[in-house]
C-alpha cells in the first residue's frame, strides 16, 4: 500500500463528522431496509434479477442493436460507443451545433465516470448538477463518495459552508433552509437549461424505453423543461423485456434507501412533446468502456448483475469506518473497486481492494447476486499474478510453505518470545511490531503445542475414527481447544486422529492473492488427511474449514489444476465444523447434556466464515443453551471482529476501531461470557478485552462445552 | 374496492401524500374548490391554480370552477407553470400496494403541472386503483406510450445527513381526490 493511500486512511478515521454519519446510517440502514422488503421473498426477487441482467450479459450486441432500432423507429437518436471520449466528443459537438449555453443534469454515474462536467468546464458550457447530493459535491469540488447518497460525508454545517462560498453568502446550517436555498437556486437554471443530460436505471430493449428512479424529481424536470435530452447508459442497463422491470424496481428503492418505491419513476421511450410543441431532440449514447470486455471473462462477469443501490457499502464495516472518498475511485465500496479495476484499470484498484476485509457481509444482501469479496479476491490474484508479491510476503510464504521450517520457527518464538511474555499474553511488541499490540495483547505460543499434547491424551481405542485438522493458532496459540474437542468426541465413541503432516491450511496465502503457494499448501493437507479412513475431517476453526470444504477445490479450479480435484472433493466431502459435528452427535443421541444445569448469561459472537459460508449460526447457539447457558444477543452478532487473518497486521488502523466497535456490543448485554467459534476471533476479541482490563472471559465454543456432557 | 382503496391511502399517507376520497365528482369539486381557497389561489401574482382539462369536469365544465375561484387557469404554459402556486392534474391509474399515482404524462402540460407547482392535485376515480406495478403495465404500455409517470408522493430527499425532506424539486404537497362516481366518465 503507498503511504499517501495509508495517511488517506488515517486522515478518514480521525474526521468525527466522516464516521459518526456513515456510523448512524449502517445503523439505521439495516432496519429501514429489513422494513422494506417485509412481505417480499428477497431470495426469489434476486434470483429473477440475477436471471434477467445475467441473460442479458450474454447477448449485449443484439440488445443494444434491438434498443438502437426501437429508440429511432419512436424518434430518438442512438449512439453507441466503447469509447469515453467518444462520448464526450459527441455531446459536446452536438451542444456547439446547438447552440446550447447552459446544461441541467440530473445524477448519472455513467457521466462521473468519464468526468463529463469537466469537459463542458473546459467548453465553456455552463453545467449544474441538479440532485442534491451532486450539486453539493460539484460546487466542493469533490467527488461522490458514495453512489446513491453523494454528499453522505458531508455535515449540514459543511453544506451551508460550500453554499455560503460558492453560491451566496450567509447560509446557516438548517437542513430544510438548505433544501430550500437550493430549489431556490437551482429553478431557474432548470427553466434556462438548453439540454438536460440524465443517465438511466434500466434500458429495455424491446421498447426502447428507459426507466429513470428518483426521489427530488429533477430528472423530470431534466426531461421536460430543456430542449435538448441527452441519456448516457451503461450498456449493463439493458434488459431484454418490459416484464423485467419489476425485479429490479422492487429492489433498487428497497435495498438503496429502504422505501418500497422512490417518489418517481419515468419510463421514456422515444420523443415527447417539448414546452412549445416542437418534438424533443432526444440521444441516447449507449456506452460500453469495457463491458463487454467483462462479459467474455467468466468470473467478471457477473459485475454487471449490479443494480448500483449501495448495499455492499452500507453494510460493510470497513466502508463505515473510512467512507467513500478512501474506498473506492468514481464507484465506490465493494463493488465499486471491481468497477475500478475494469472501467479504469486493475493498476486503479491495487489499494483500495486491500481495503475488504472478506467478512462475506455484502454477500446475503447483493440484489445481483455477486459474490463481491470472491471478485475482490480475484483481483488480489490477478495483481500478484501481474505485478508478483513484495518481498517480505515471498518470505513468509517460503517459510508457510515448508511445514517443518516453519513448525519449528513457531517452536523457536515460544522461546524468543519471553521477554515479551506476560502470562498467555504478549501486550507489547517494540518498533515496527508495536501496531499489532497497540489496540490488543496478542496470544503467547504455547510452551507445548497441540501436536504434542495429543500424543499425551490416553484415547481409547474406537472402531470409528475423525481426523483433527488443528490450524496454525490451535495447534501453537490454544492447544486447549484442540484436548477439549477431543475430550467432547472421545465422549461420543470417537477416536480423533492428529495427522502429523498437516500444515497452514493456504488461507493467508490465499487471501493475499498468492494462489500458487495457497496450492501447495491445499496438496500437501489432502494427502494428510485423507490418509486415515474416517468419517469426518473436523476443525475448530472455520476460516480452516472454508479452506478444506470449498477454497481448496477453487484455488485448484482457478489456476486450472486438474489432477488434484477428486481428492480434493473426497476431503471436501468429508469436512465439517466443530459446531455441526457436535450438533450431530447430540441429535443423534451419541453425545447427552448433564441436566439440570444453570450456566449463567453468555453472548455469542458468529465469525464471518461461520455464518455466511458455513452458514452454521443455530447450531452452536443451540448447544450452548442446552448445555445451560441463557443467550444474551449482542448487536451487530455477526458484524466482523476486525481479525481477518492477516488483515489485522495489515490495517491494524481499521481492525482496531472495528474491534473496539465489537467490544462494546459484548460489554452492552452485561453477559460475562463471550463464546464463538473462531480461534482468529478469539485472538482478537480475547486480545481487545486484555487491554480493556476487563473481566469478560472469551471461549471457543469447543472449552465452554468441553464438560458439559454427561 | 374499499379494500384496495384502503391499502392506497396508507401506502400513500405513509410517504406524505394526502388522500380524500369522495362519492361523488360533485363532491370531489366542492372540496378542490374549498382547498383551493383555504390555500389562497387567486389572481394575484404567483397564487394561480393550473388545470389540466380531463373527464373529471365532463358536464360540469371549467367555466364552473373558474367562477368559483378565480385564480384558476386551464391555459397551461411553461410560464404559467413556472409561476403557479397548484397544478391540477387527472391520474389514470394508482398502485394500491406503493402508494403510487400512474400516468400517461406524455402531454407535456401533464408534466408541467405535477412538476413545477410547490402543490400538486391529482383527480383519479376509485375503480382505476390496482394492487400492483405489472396489473398498471397491462393497461399503460410502455410499447404505445412514450411517456409514463409514476408518482409516489412528494419529492423529497435526503442527501444532507440522511434527514428526510420533503419538497426540493417537485412538489411538497400531493393531495390525491379519489372519487368513486368516476368510472361513467372515464368507461
Amino acid at each position: 500500500m503507498t503511504t499517501e493511500f495509508k495517511d488517506s486512511i488515517e486522515t478518514a478515521l480521525h474526521n468525527p463528522n466522516l464516521t459518526g454519519a456513515l456510523g448512524r446510517f449502517s445503523e439505521a440502514y439495516r432496519i429501514s431496509r429489513a422494513k422494506a422488503y417485509e412481505g417480499i421473498d428477497f431470495e426469489a426477487v434476486r434470483d429473477r434479477i440475477a436471471e434477467v441482467k445475467g441473460k442479458a450479459s450474454s447477448r449485449f450486441e443484439e440488445l443494444a442493436e434491438q434498443f438502437k432500432a426501437n429508440a429511432e423507429r419512436r424518434g430518438a437518436k442512438v449512439f453507441r460507443t466503447s469509447d469515453p471520449a467518444e462520448v464526450k466528443r459527441y455531446i459536446l459537438d452536438l451542444a456547439k451545433a446547438q447552440n446550447v449555453q447552459s446544461v441541467v443534469k440530473s445524477k448519472s454515474m455513467a457521466s462521473e465516470e468519464i468526468h463529463l462536467n469537466k469537459a463542458f468546464e473546459q467548453a465553456g458550457i455552463q453545467v449544474d448538477e441538479t440532485d442534491l447530493g451532486e450539486w453539493i459535491i460539484q460546487l466542493a469540488h469533490q467527488t461522490p463518495s458514495h453512489m446513491v447518497m453523494p454528499a453522505i460525508h458531508m455535515t449540514k454545517e459543511e453544506v451551508a459552508e460550500v453554499f455560503s462560498q460558492e453560491v451566496e453568502a450567509g447560509q446557516a446550517p438548517d437542513i430544510p433552509k438548505l433544501v430550500k436555498f437550493a430549489r431556490g437556486k437551482l429553478r431557474p437554471k432548470f427553466l434556462a437549461a438548453d439540454m438536460g443530460i440524465t443517465g438511466a436505471n434500466i434500458a429495455v430493449a424491446e421498447t426502447g424505453s428507459l426507466v429513470i428512479i428518483t426521489n427530488e424529481g429533477n430528472a423530470r424536470l431534466v426531461t421536460t423543461l430543456p430542449r435538448i435530452h441527452v441519456a448516457i447508459v451503461g450498456i449493463e442497463k439493458l434488459v431484454a423485456q418490459v416484464a423485467d422491470i419489476d425485479p429490479i424496481l422492487t429492489a433498487l428503492p428497497r435495498s438503496a434507501t429502504g422505501q418500497l418505491l422512490t417518489s418517481y419513476v419515468s419510463m421514456l421511450s422515444g420523443q415527447v412533446p417539448n414546452t412549445d410543441g416542437s418534438p424533443k431532440d432526444l440521444h441516447i449514447i449507449l456506452m460500453d468502456n469495457h463491458r463487454s470486455d467483462m462479459v467474455k471473462d467468466p468470473k467478471f462477469k457477473e459485475a454487471l448483475q449490479c443494480i448500483r443501490c449501495a448495499t455492499c457499502l452500507n453494510v460493510c464495516p470497513v466502508f463505515r469506518l473510512v467512507g467513500g472518498h478512501v474506498f473506492g475511485k468514481t464507484y465506490t465500496g465493494g463493488i465499486g473497486t471491481i468497477l475500478t479495476a475494469w472501467f479504469d484499470e486493475l493498476k486503479k484498484s491495487e489499494d483500495i481492494q486491500g481495503l475488504c476485509i472478506q467478512c462475506g457481509s455484502c454477500v446475503p444482501v447483493c440484489p445481483g447476486k455477486i459474490d463481491i469479496p470472491g471478485l475482490i479476491l480475484e483481483l488480489r490474484r490477478r495483481l500478484v499474478v501481474e505485478q508478483g508479491q513484495s518481498l517480505a510476503m515471498k518470505a513468509i510464504f517460503g517459510v508457510v510453505n515448508n511445514r517443518r521450517l516453519f513448525h519449528s520457527m513457531l517452536r523457536m518464538a515460544a522461546v524468543t518470545q519471553k521477554p515479551f511474555k506476560q502470562g498467555r499474553f504478549i501486550r507489547h511488541l517494540p518498533l515496527f511490531l508495536s501496531d499489532m499490540t497497540d489496540f490488543r495483547s496478542l496470544p503467547a505460543i504455547a510452551p507445548e503445542p497441540f501436536r504434542d499434547k495429543i500424543k499425551a491424551i490416553a484415547q481409547p481405542k474406537q472402531a470409528e475414527k475423525v481426523v483433527f485438522y488443528a490450524g496454525c493458532l490451535i495447534d501453537f496459540a490454544y492447544p486447549e481447544t484442540g484436548t477439549a474437542l477431543v475430550k467432547i468426541l472421545n465422549k461420543a465413541g470417537i477416536e480423533v486422529v492428529f495427522p502429523e503432516d498437516q500444515t497452514c491450511c493456504g488461507a493467508p496465502a490465499r487471501y493475499s492473492g498468492a494462489y500458487e503457494v495457497a496450492a501447495q499448501n491445499a496438496r500437501d493437507n489432502i494427502k494428510a488427511l485423507l490418509e486415515t479412513d474416517a468419517t469426518y475431517v473436523v476443525s475448530a476453526c472455520p476460516t480452516c474449514t472454508v479452506a478444506l470444504k470449498h477454497d481448496f477445490l477453487d484455488t485448484f479450479k482457478t489456476l486450472g489444476i486438474t489432477d488434484a480435484m477428486g481428492e480434493a472433493q473426497r476431503l471436501s466431502d468429508r469436512t465439517i465444523d466443530f459446531s455441526s459435528l457436535v450438533k450431530k452427535l447430540v441429535d443423534e443421541g451419541r453425545l447427552t447434556f448433564k441436566e439440570g444445569q444453570h450456566l449463567g448469561k453468555i453472548t455469542y459472537h458468529d465469525s464471518c466464515h461461520l455464518k455466511r459460508t458455513l452458514k452454521a449460526t443455530d447450531e452452536p447457539r443451540e448447544l450452548l443453551q442446552k448445555a445451560g447457558h441463557e443467550l444474551a444477543e449482542m448487536y451487530e452478532c455477526d458484524t466482523c471482529c476486525g481479525m481477518a487473518g492477516s488483515y489485522s497486521l495489515k490495517l491494524p488502523e481499521i481492525s482496531a476501531p472495528i474491534l473496539e466497535r465489537k467490544l462494546k456490543n459484548i460489554k452492552d448485554t452485561g453477559a460475562d461470557k463471550v463464546v464463538m467459534d473462531c480461534p482468529g476471533c478469539v485472538m482478537q476479541i480475547r486480545g481487545g478485552l486484555d487491554k480493556d482490563g476487563s473481566p469478560i472471559q472469551v471461549e471457543h465454543t469447543a472449552e465452554r462445552l468441553e464438560d458439559r456432557f454427561e | 374496492m374499499t379494500a384496495t382503496f384502503e391499502a392506497f391511502q396508507t401506502r400513500a399517507a405513509a410517504v406524505s401524500a394526502e388522500v380524500h376520497r369522495f362519492a361523488t365528482r360533485h363532491e370531489g369539486l366542492a372540496f378542490i374548490e374549498c382547498f383551493l381557497r383555504e390555500v389562497g389561489v387567486s389572481e394575484a401574482p404567483g397564487s394561480g391554480a393550473l388545470w389540466v382539462d380531463g373527464s373529471f369536469l365532463e358536464g360540469i365544465g371549467s367555466a364552473h370552477v373558474t367562477s368559483q375561484v378565480p385564480g384558476v387557469s386551464f391555459e397551461v404554459t411553461r410560464e404559467a407553470a413556472a409561476v403557479a402556486k397548484v397544478g391540477i392534474s387527472q391520474l389514470d391509474w394508482a398502485i394500491a400496494g406503493t402508494g403510487t399515482l400512474v400516468q400517461d404524462a406524455t402531454a407535456v402540460e401533464k408534466r408541467l403541472v405535477s412538476t413545477l407547482p410547490p402543490i400538486h392535485l391529482a383527480v383519479l376515480g376509485t375503480e382505476r386503483i390496482l394492487a400492483d406495478f405489472n396489473s398498471v403495465l397491462q393497461r399503460l404500455q410502455p410499447e404505445q406510450i412514450n411517456y409514463i409517470a409514476f408518482i409516489t408522493g412528494p419529492s423529497r430527499t435526503a442527501d444532507i445527513e440522511r434527514v428526510l425532506t420533503i419538497g426540493v424539486h417537485g412538489p411538497e404537497r400531493l393531495i390525491v381526490v379519489v372519487v368513486d362516481d368516476f368510472e361513467k366518465v372515464t368507461a
